[in-house]
């Protein structure tokens, strides 16, 4: 009888053994509410050990299925797990839904998904934490310069701050863990103090999204979010170890999280990094070198009605500058024009030594969030942050080994905002910001660049969108800030006068001792902005963007108040008292198509900005020193008109093509005549290759091409060389020609337990080791960029 | 709406609240590495007068151009004992900045850089702790009757030894030149 039976079942198995079992489920996992997409969310095959996790796009794929029956469960952090039965006959696409209750039951304002929906009519481009993992050694300018419109400009390697659509500086907006970065984000050799690692997802609004943080971020906004804590008793963590063969750099990156189902939870990540000299493809860049150092701190408690997190972070680093680049006047930089090699080469080392930057960025914050019955959600927010930037050039005497440049600047900002109860079409959101800034400069035998004063900023906003139908959304947002500074300042006499200030601002004199005149301006600005915007759903996957926003920014302290020689671009900077707020005003369109085998999006945008502030070369100035280029300040009209094009086609399973290109003209509308430090015509094309059949391998060649900035203005000026009793054209506004770079990607993951998984990366940047000098590297005129690099990453996720 | 109001006027006093620090006076900044003057004094080995040549710019990187004066004439045929004396003038009394360069000796090198007319020859006399050139002091003899350009650059992390300005590297610190006669 056993065998009878046996038999049987053996029969029976037969056309189940023989039946194909490759088939493939596929599909996108949405929110039921607002359709978008969700990440992160686990897929199980019920009956096997099976599972998938969505990605960046909500889209998750599960190979292998015979035809038939299965049961699948979906769970995601904030909604509601669920079980589905889907009927397999072939590849099928099934799109599930989810409700996003708990999302929206833990609120906005605490649980580091602070921005969700910045601004619905901008497109937003981000980057997930897979993606930024590529980035782990390097910094958070070279990870957003890969996404189409954003650009880099540079000095050396290791000062990467990014440019969005042509702008940057003061213009582009940082917002960290939902507070906004004060940095001294004013100068361009000033990088974001923000460590790639600590973030796990970028977000980037090419516009003046996210009002509610503010009304000046004319070229864009930048956001940096960090994990997301589930709602359930969970201790999980991941390591990762990285070393790289140019500049024989290792890092280390870790993070713990702990989280239990009362809704109490804390996080914590740490991160290392150390390189020294930086080599081109044929010479070592001495005292390139960095060494940074990361800590993040968050702990709070979420729940329905109520919430809070306190969080801290630490962002340390030392970075040295080309030590060829420290010159002294225009003869030399001539001099380092001219010679095709960097003036100075030494032997390899990781110590750095002056002229290089010292970066401490503390940051302090307290969030908490509580439900008003009929009202909304109230949020409140107060932070402190404290910028320690050190400056050290090559010293003589005494002061040898000491900063030139010491500034602190502390900021301490609260915020107030309420998520109204609104129908389910639209949503209605209104604040208000202040904060008070110091900025102190000790006294460090160098003349202050910036000097001290005090700044207090009032803001309130209000956004609004409203869901008409299923084809149309629209959106408003207003924004108005009133700012008052108190500026304790020294000015040169013999500026003072030259510039006029003696009769136009004679009130502002404290104190005049000969040479030097005390003054305490005092400067209020009133600045409104605002947006509207409309998005078109023209059918299931095309979508249309529209948007307009007025902007208006401040002038930053280095426009208003420079005044002398700036050490580290040896050229004299000049500022003015007199500026107005910029007003900027962008419109922007996107034309997006999103579908499983071709999407695009094409995004025109034209941007004027009325009183432009830009620094440009007039005339030279002798000194006992040498000769130096004077550079200053001034008003103008620039219009920026450009164009970002991405799109990716899906030719199989495994192979996937990536395009991008950017294009922007600037342009002086008083001068007519090109805007210095445009980004050039650039392109990427990247072919990249996916198995989840061996260990999720992923295989991706990248080609990078840059073009030759063929618009830009003429700053080139003559000096005269006693060597040669000639004088001579100092080339310091031709652009270096185009660059063709090959990259090389790859990584691969090996699951050794149900929980731990270990990702094993190899990356090749500049393949071919080829010569290069890029437009935005202020090194450009010392030397070439880098050369080839080999990197090698492991990660463990347990 | 009256729960806004009342919230930002919380708001209002505690901002006003946490602005307390204090950074009224600003301590006036001494530039201490400032060099304003140059000054070059030639005494005749044998017999003549002495010749002061002076480069002063007081307001530094400002924007009043240095001012150059010269003495006198150079005498045709005459050897002179130049010493070389760098004074920051912005401080009572003049801070002498010379005595930093000899004491970092090994890290600075004068130059002297002579102009097509001009014929005259300079050579440096005293060196550093190393034995390469230092050039605070140095020898230098009219040779004919001409005229041109005579130019002291001072450069400071120079590569020692060198062939000359050309290939010395290193920043330059100061770069004055006069116009000089030799009768």
């Amino acid at each position: 009888m056993r065998i009878y039976f046996l038999m049987i079942l053996l029969l029976c198995s037969v056309p189940l053994l023989s039946q194909s079992c490759d088939y493939t489920l596929s599909g996108v996992l949405t929110d039921l509410h607002d359709g978008s997409v969700l990440e992160g969310a686990t897929l199980i095959v019920a009956g096997s050990e099976r599972f998938v996790v969505t990605d960046s796009e909500g889209k998750f794929m599960i190979l292998n299925l015979c035809n038939g029956t299965y049961s699948i469960q979906v769970s995601h952090p904030y909604c509601l797990t669920k079980g589905y039965s889907v009927t397999l006959s072939g590849d099928t696409f099934k799109s599930f839904k989810l409700e996003h209750h708990l999302e929206e039951l833990e609120g906005i304002s605490i649980d580091g998904r602070t921005i969700r929906n910045q601004s619905k009519t901008l497109q937003e481009n981000i980057l997930s934490k897979e993606e930024l993992e590529r980035f782990g050694s390097r910094s958070l300018g070279d990870a957003l310069a890969s996404l189409s419109g954003v650009s880099s400009l540079n000095t050396g390697n290791t000062v990467i701050k990014p440019m969005i659509n042509g702008l940057h500086s003061s213009r582009v907006v940082i917002i960290n863990n939902g507070v906004r970065m004060e940095d001294q984000e004013w100068g361009a050799e000033h990088a974001p103090n923000i460590d790639v690692n600590a973030i796990d997802k970028l977000t980037l609004i090419k516009g003046a999204g996210a009002l509610q943080y503010s009304g000046d971020a004319i070229g864009g906004i930048i956001i940096a979010e960090t994990s997301i804590i589930p709602f359930k008793d969970s201790l999980f963590g991941s390591t990762q170890l990285g070393g790289a063969s140019n500049g024989k750099g290792t890092f280390m990156t870790t993070e713990l999280t702990k989280s239990f189902e009362n809704g109490w939870y804390a996080n914590l990540q740490g991160s290392l990094k150390r390189f020294g000299d930086f080599e081109t493809a044929d010479y070592i860049l001495s005292n390139t070198g960095i060494n940074q150092q990361n800590a993040f701190l968050k702990t709070g408690f979420k729940s329905f009605d109520y919430g809070f997190e306190v969080f801290y972070s630490l962002f340390k680093n030392e970075i040295g500058i080309l030590k060829a680049s420290h010159v002294g006047s225009a003869q030399d930089l001539y001099r380092a024009i001219k010679s095709d090699r960097p003036l100075i080469i030494d032997e390899f080392a990781y110590d750095i030594i002056a002229p290089k930057q010292e970066v401490t960025h503390y940051l302090l914050g307290i969030k908490a969030y509580k439900r008003l019955g009929e009202l909304g959600k109230l949020s409140f927010q107060y932070d402190f942050q404290r910028n320690k930037r050190l400056e050290f050039d090559i010293r003589r005497g005494s002061d040898k080994g000491d900063a030139s440049l010491d500034l602190e600047l502390d900021t301490y900002s609260l915020r107030l905002d309420l998520d109204a109860n609104t129908s389910d079409q639209s949503s209605f959101k209104v604040g208000v910001a202040g904060s008070y800034q110091s900025n102190f400069a000790p006294n460090t035998g160098v003349r202050r660049l910036i000097p001290n004063y005090d700044k207090y900023d009032l803001g309130a906003y209000l956004v609004a969108d409203y869901q008409l139908d299923d084809q149309w959304l629209f959106e408003i947002g207003a924004r108005f800030d009133h700012t008052q500074m108190d500026v304790f300042k020294f000015y040169r006499k013999s500026f003072w006068e030259s510039r006029n200030y003696n009769q136009l601002f004679a009130d502002l004199v404290v104190e005049d001792d000969g040479n030097k005149i005390r003054t305490n301006p005092k400067l209020s600005f009133n600045s409104g902005s605002g947006t509207v915007g409309v998005v078109h759903y023209l059918d299931e996957k095309h979508k249309l963007y529209f948007n307009y926003s007025l902007t208006s920014r401040i002038p930053n302290p280095s426009e208003l108040f420079s005044e002398g020689l700036h050490h580290s671009a040896s050229r004299i900077e000049l500022g003015d008292l007199t500026f107005n707020p910029e007003i900027g005003q962008k419109l922007s369109f996107t034309l997006e198509r999103k579908e499983e085998r071709f999407s695009y999006s094409i995004n025109p945008y034209l941007n004027n900005i009325l009183d432009f502030i830009v620094i440009e070369p007039i005339t030279t100035n002798t000194t006992i020193r040498g000769t130096f280029q004077v550079w200053e300040y001034r008003q103008t009209n620039a219009q920026l008109l450009g164009v970002d094009f991405d799109a990716s086609y899906v030719f199989n399973k495994a192979l996937q093509f990536n395009h991008q290109v950017s294009l922007v003209k600037g342009v002086d509308k008083i001068q007519e005549e090109a805007l210095i430090n445009m980004p050039p015509i650039n392109t990427t094309n990247e072919f990249v290759y996916y198995s989840s059949k061996i260990k999720n391998l992923r295989l991706a060649l990248q080609s990078e091409y840059v073009f030759r900035q063929n618009e830009f203005p003429d700053t080139d000026f003559d000096i005269y060389i006693p060597e040669t009793e000639t004088y001579e054209s100092v080339e310091v506004s031709s652009p270096p020609p185009a660059y063709h770079l090959l990259n090389f990607n790859s990584s691969i993951a090996f699951g050794f337990s149900e929980k731990s998984t270990l990702t094993v990366g190899f990356q090749i940047t500049n393949m071919f080791n080829i010569y290069y000098r890029n437009y935005l590297n202020r090194m450009r005129f010392f030397a070439d960029d880098l050369g080839r690099n080999v990197s090698v990453n492991i990660k463990l996720n347990y | 709406m009256k729960n806004l109001y009342f919230l930002a006027t919380v708001l209002f006093t505690i901002l006003l609240a946490s602005c307390s620090k204090d950074n009224e006076t600003p301590e006036a900044v001494n530039e201490e590495e400032l060099i304003t003057t140059l000054k070059v004094t030639l005494v005749p080995v044998s017999e003549g007068n002495t010749i002061v040549l002076t480069t002063r710019d007081l307001d530094g990187d400002g924007p009043n151009e240095p001012v150059v004066t010269v003495s006198s004439n150079l005498t045709a045929g005459v050897a002179y004992n130049g010493t070389i004396e760098l004074l920051d003038e912005t401080k009572s009394p003049a801070d002498n900045i010379t005595e930093e360069v000899e004491e970092e000796a090994d890290e600075h090198q004068f130059f002297y850089t002579i102009g097509s007319g001009l014929d005259v020859t300079a050579t440096a006399t005293n060196l550093d702790s190393e034995g390469n050139l230092l050039g605070t002091e140095f020898e230098l003899t009219a040779n004919t009757a001409s005229s041109g350009s005579l130019t002291f650059t001072l450069r400071h992390e120079p590569t020692k030894p060198n062939d000359g300005l050309s290939s010395a590297g290193g920043e330059t610190d100061i770069a004055a030149t006069f116009s000089i006669t030799v009768e």
